[in-house]
C-alpha cells in the first residue's frame, strides 16, 4: 500500500486520535493485514507513538498483523452453533486445511478464523467464507463446501499442503 | 416492476413540510397494489434469499403483464428457519422455504391469477392444515411486535417507507409538543428498562445526564451485540434502522446532547451499511443536521466500527473505543452520564432500547407500561435458537412463560427429543432447567434463578447438550475475551477453563466442584466490570442445577448427553452394518478396516481400530444405517 493510498484513508477519517480504528479498518480491508510499514506510516502522520498502535492492533480481533490467505473462512463459534455442533465442523475443516484457527495455508489460499458469533445464530452450524454464509453446516458437507474456493480444482491435494 | 415517481428529496423545514411530504408518498401508493416482500435478513441469505430475489427480477422484467407489482426486499421476518420467506400484500400470503425454482409458478399462479400454491405454504406441525398468512402462523400468534413488527414490510434502504407506516411522527411530537422534561417524564412512566443487559431505567439514566452539568453532552447508541446467540439488535438495524435513529434524536433532544454515535459491532456489514444509509436520508430530509424542522434543535449522527472485543459493549470500554483507545472498561464510580466520551455527560443506550422510544413517546408511557409485568414493562425480542424446531427472532410481551416461548412459539424441542435447558443472558447469564419452565420472563424473576435477561439470547439445550461442556464452553468464550485488567478476571476465567477441561477430558476430582465455586465467588467480587462480575454464571448455574452431569463426568468417567470427546467410545455394531464402506471413506485417520461387499464378492463389517480412532464423529455422521453406536 502506498503512502499516498494511506493519506487519502486518513484524509478521510480526519487527523485525529479518534479516527485511529477508522483508518486502521481500512487498512486491513484493503490489505488483508497491517503491514509495520503502514503502521509506522499512520503513527508518523497522526503523531501517535507505535507503541500505541500495536497495542490497538493486537487487542482487536478484526486486525491481522500477518499476510491473509484469498479467502478467509469465519467458522462461528456462538453458542447457538456450539450446541449443534459447531466444534466438530472447524475440527473437520481444520483437518481438511492441515491449518489450526488464525493460521493461513501455505499457498495463500485459507486463512482461518473463529468468530464469537456470526448473529445468524438460527442457521446454525454457520461458516462464513468471504462473507458469504453457509448455514447448517455439517463435518460431511465442509469438503464440498470448501471445494468451490480452491484456485485450481486439480490441484486440490497441493492447495491442501 | 412498476418504479414509482422519484420524489425529490429536499431538506423538509417543519412538522407541517414533513405531513406533506408523507402524504405525497402515500398517495402514490395504492393499498391494492401487489407487492412481494422478500426477506432479506441474514437468516434467509444463509438460506439464500439472494437468488430467490434475482428469480423474482428476472421474472418482473420478462413479463409484459407485469403492472402495478412491486419487489421489496426487506429486513428479517423472524421466522428464520423457514427461510426464504416470502410474503405477498395485500393479501399477506405467506410462502416459506421458497427456492428460486418456485418463482415463475408463484408469479403466473399465485401474483397474476390469485392461485394459492399449497406446497409452500406452512403446515401446522401437529394438525397438518396449511396456513395461508403469517399472523396466523403459530409461530407468530403469541407475539406482540410493536418494535420488529415493521421489520417485515419495509425496505430499510429507503426513508419513504419509514415515513409511510408513520415514522418521525413521534419525532415531531417530541419536539414540537413536549419539553424535554415531559420527555423524560414519559420514558420514566413507561418504566424502559435497558435492553442490553443490565436493564437500568432509561428514564433515570437520562434525567441524570440532563442535569449533569457541561455544556456538551453526547448520546451513544451500543450495537456491538456481543453476546453469542443473540441477533436482534443486528437485524433491528438491518431491518428498520430509521426507528433507531428516531430514537436516538428524541433522546439527545430530552438530554440535551448535540452529537451522538451509534458505535457499530465489526462483524456486522450489512448493519453498518443500512444505518450509515438511514443516516444519510435523515440528513437530506433535515431530520438530521442544523435546526431539525426548524424546531432549533441541532443534532447530527456519526458512526463509529468496534474492532471485535466482546468486552467493546461493556458501556465505558465502548466510550474509550470510540475515543481511539483500546476497549478496556475502567472502574464504575464514575457514571458515563456524569463523565463519559471525551469526559462529558453520556447517555449510552442499546439498539432495542433506542428502538422503543418513538413507541413509547407516541402511544404514551400509560399504554406501554400496560404491557409486561411489575418490575418489566414492553415488550423484548429473543432469538430463539439452538435445538429448537422453530428457529428466529421472536418479541413478546415480558411476563410470559418460558414454556410458551419454547413451547408455543418454538414448537418444542426437534427429533422427539427430550428437553434439557435454556440459556439466557449471553456468557453473563445460566442454564435453567426443566422444573422451571413456567417462570414468567423478566428482569428480576431471571436473575433471582441465577441467570439474567442479557441482550435477549435464549439456547434452547436438549438430552445431547452436556452442560459441562457448556459450561467449559462459556468459560473458554470469557478466558480470550477477559481483557486482562483485573486480576480476578484474566486469572479466574482461566482457571475455571482448566478445571473444566480436566473435568470433560476425565481427569476431575470431587473436590474440584468446590474449588469452581470459590473461584467463581472471587471473580466474581474482585473484577471492575460485568464480564468479570458475572462470569462465573454459567458455571454457578449449570452446578445448582446439573450437579450430577458433572458427578457423572467425575465418578463415572461418561458424558451422559455423549459430547465430551475424550469419554467417547465408538464402535460399529456387526450385525447393522451393511459393509457399505462408506464409513472408511468418510474416516480421515484410517481407523476403520473391513471389506465391502459387492455383488460379486462377500463382504466383512467394518471395525474402528481405538488406536487409531480421534473421535472426529465422521463415521457416525457419514452412516446411513445406524449401524455407528456412540458409549
Amino acid at each position: 500500500m502506498t503512502h499516498s493510498e494511506i493519506d487519502t484513508i486518513i484524509e478521510r477519517h480526519g487527523k485525529k486520535e479518534s479516527a485511529i480504528l477508522a483508518i486502521l479498518q481500512d487498512i486491513q480491508t484493503r490489505e488483508k493485514y497491517l503491514s509495520k510499514e503502514a503502521l509506522e506510516y499512520v503513527g508518523e502522520k497522526l503523531r501517535i507513538p507505535l507503541t500505541k498502535l500495536y497495542r490497538i492492533a493486537t487487542f482487536f480481533r478484526a486486525f491481522s498483523l500477518m499476510p491473509r490467505g484469498r479467502h478467509e473462512i469465519c467458522v462461528c463459534m456462538g453458542t447457538a452453533c456450539h450446541v449443534r455442533g459447531a466444534q466438530r465442523v472447524l475440527d473437520q475443516i481444520q483437518l481438511e486445511l492441515g491449518i489450526r484457527p488464525g493460521e493461513t495455508t501455505k499457498d495463500l489460499n485459507f486463512t482461518l478464523e473463529t468468530v464469537n458469533c456470526l448473529g445468524v445464530c438460527a442457521a446454525g452450524p454457520v461458516v462464513a467464507i468471504d462473507g458469504q454464509y453457509f448455514g447448517k453446516m455439517s463435518p460431511t458437507k465442509v469438503e464440498g463446501t470448501l471445494k468451490r474456493f480452491y484456485e485450481n480444482r486439480k490441484g486440490d491435494k497441493d492447495a491442501k499442503a | 416492476m412498476r418504479i414509482g415517481r422519484e420524489i425529490k428529496m429536499q431538506r423538509l423545514s417543519s412538522p407541517q413540510e414533513l405531513e406533506k411530504y408523507r402524504q405525497e408518498i402515500l398517495s402514490q401508493r395504492n393499498l391494492n397494489q401487489t407487492i412481494v416482500t422478500v426477506c432479506g435478513g441474514t437468516g434467509c441469505h444463509a438460506a439464500g434469499c439472494h437468488a430467490v430475489v434475482d428469480a423474482f427480477k428476472k421474472v418482473l422484467q420478462e413479463s409484459v403483464k407485469n403492472n402495478g407489482i412491486s419487489l421489496r426486499v426487506t429486513g428479517c421476518h423472524g421466522f428464520c428457519e423457514r427461510g426464504p420467506l416470502v410474503v405477498i400484500h395485500p393479501k399477506e400470503i405467506f410462502y416459506q422455504r421458497v427456492k428460486p425454482e418456485d418463482v415463475p409458478s408463484i408469479f403466473s399462479e399465485t401474483i397474476l391469477k390469485g392461485n394459492i400454491l399449497e406446497h409452500l405454504l406452512y403446515e401446522h406441525p401437529v394438525t397438518g392444515e396449511r396456513i395461508l398468512t403469517e399472523k396466523d402462523v403459530p409461530f407468530y400468534k403469541k407475539q406482540m411486535r410493536i418494535i420488529f413488527g415493521n421489520n417485515g414490510f419495509i425496505d430499510p434502504t429507503k426513508i419513504e417507507d419509514y415515513l409511510a407506516v408513520g415514522g418521525y411522527q413521534a419525532l415531531v411530537k417530541a419536539l414540537f409538543s413536549m419539553r424535554p422534561e415531559e420527555i423524560i417524564q414519559e420514558v420514566k412512566k413507561a418504566n424502559l428498562r435497558g435492553r442490553g443487559g443490565g436493564g437500568f431505567p432509561a428514564g433515570i439514566k437520562w434525567e441524570s445526564c440532563r442535569r449533569a452539568k457541561g455544556d456538551i453532552k453526547y448520546v451513544i447508541c451500543n450495537a456491538d451485540e456481543g453476546d453469542p446467540g443473540a441477533y436482534m439488535d443486528r437485524s433491528l438495524l438491518e431491518g428498520n434502522p430509521h426507528s433507531v435513529l428516531e430514537g436516538m434524536i428524541i433522546g439527545a433532544f430530552a438530554i440535551g446532547a448535540k452529537e451522538g454515535y451509534v458505535y457499530v459491532r465489526h462483524e456486522y456489514p450489512l448493519a453498518l451499511t443500512n444505518i450509515m444509509m438511514a443516516i444519510e436520508q435523515a440528513r437530506g430530509l433535515g431530520l438530521l443536521g442544523k435546526n431539525i424542522l426548524n424546531s432549533g434543535f441541532d443534532f447530527d449522527v456519526f458512526i463509529s466500527r468496534g474492532g471485535g472485543a466482546f468486552v467493546g459493549g461493556e458501556s465505558s470500554a465502548l466510550v474509550a473505543s470510540i475515543a481511539g483507545d483500546v476497549a478496556e472498561p475502567r472502574a464504575k464510580h464514575i457514571h458515563l452520564v456524569e463523565s463519559g466520551l471525551w469526559n462529558r455527560p453520556t447517555t449510552l443506550n442499546n439498539v432495542e432500547t433506542w428502538a422503543n422510544v418513538p413507541v413509547i413517546i407516541l402511544k404514551g408511557g400509560d399504554w406501554y407500561s400496560q404491557i409486561g409485568t411489575e418490575g418489566s414493562k414492553g415488550t423484548k425480542i429473543f432469538s430463539l435458537v439452538g435445538k429448537v424446531n422453530n428457529t428466529g427472532l421472536v418479541e413478546v410481551p415480558m411476563g410470559i412463560t418460558l414454556r410458551e416461548i419454547i413451547y408455543d412459539i418454538g414448537g418444542g424441542i426437534p427429533e422427539g427429543k427430550k428437553f434439557k435447558a435454556v440459556q439466557t443472558g449471553g456468557p453473563s447469564g445460566g442454564c435453567i432447567p426443566e422444573s422451571l419452565l413456567d417462570l414468567p420472563v423478566d428482569f428480576d424473576r431471571l436473575t433471582e434463578v441465577g441467570s439474567m435477561m442479557g441482550s435477549g439470547g435464549m439456547i434452547v439445550m436438549d438430552e445431547s447438550t452436556c452442560m459441562v461442556d457448556v459450561a467449559k464452553y462459556f468459560m473458554n468464550f470469557l478466558k480470550d475475551e477477559s481483557c486482562g485488567k483485573c486480576t480476578s478476571c484474566r486469572e479466574g476465567t482461566k482457571r475455571m477453563h482448566e478445571l473444566l477441561t480436566e473435568i470433560t477430558e476425565g481427569r476431575g476430582k470431587l473436590e474440584y466442584l468446590d474449588l469452581l465455586e470459590e473461584l467463581g465467588w472471587v471473580t466474581a467480587e474482585a473484577s471492575l466490570c460485568a464480564l468479570g462480575g458475572t462470569a462465573p454464571n454459567p458455571v454457578l448455574s449449570t452446578l445448582r442445577y446439573f450437579r450430577e452431569e458433572y458427578e457423572e463426568h467425575i465418578l463415572h468417567k461418561r458424558c451422559p448427553a455423549k459430547v465430551c470427546r475424550s469419554l467417547l467410545k465408538y464402535r460399529i455394531l456387526p450385525e447393522v452394518c451393511t459393509m457399505c464402506g462408506r464409513c472408511a471413506k468418510a474416516c480421515p485417520t484410517d481407523a476403520i478396516t473391513g471389506k465391502r461387499k459387492t455383488k460379486k464378492e462377500e463382504g466383512i463389517p467394518f471395525r474402528i481400530d481405538e488406536e487409531k480412532c480421534i473421535k472426529c464423529g465422521m463415521c457416525f455422521e457419514s452412516c446411513k444405517f445406524n449401524a455407528i453406536e456412540v458409549q
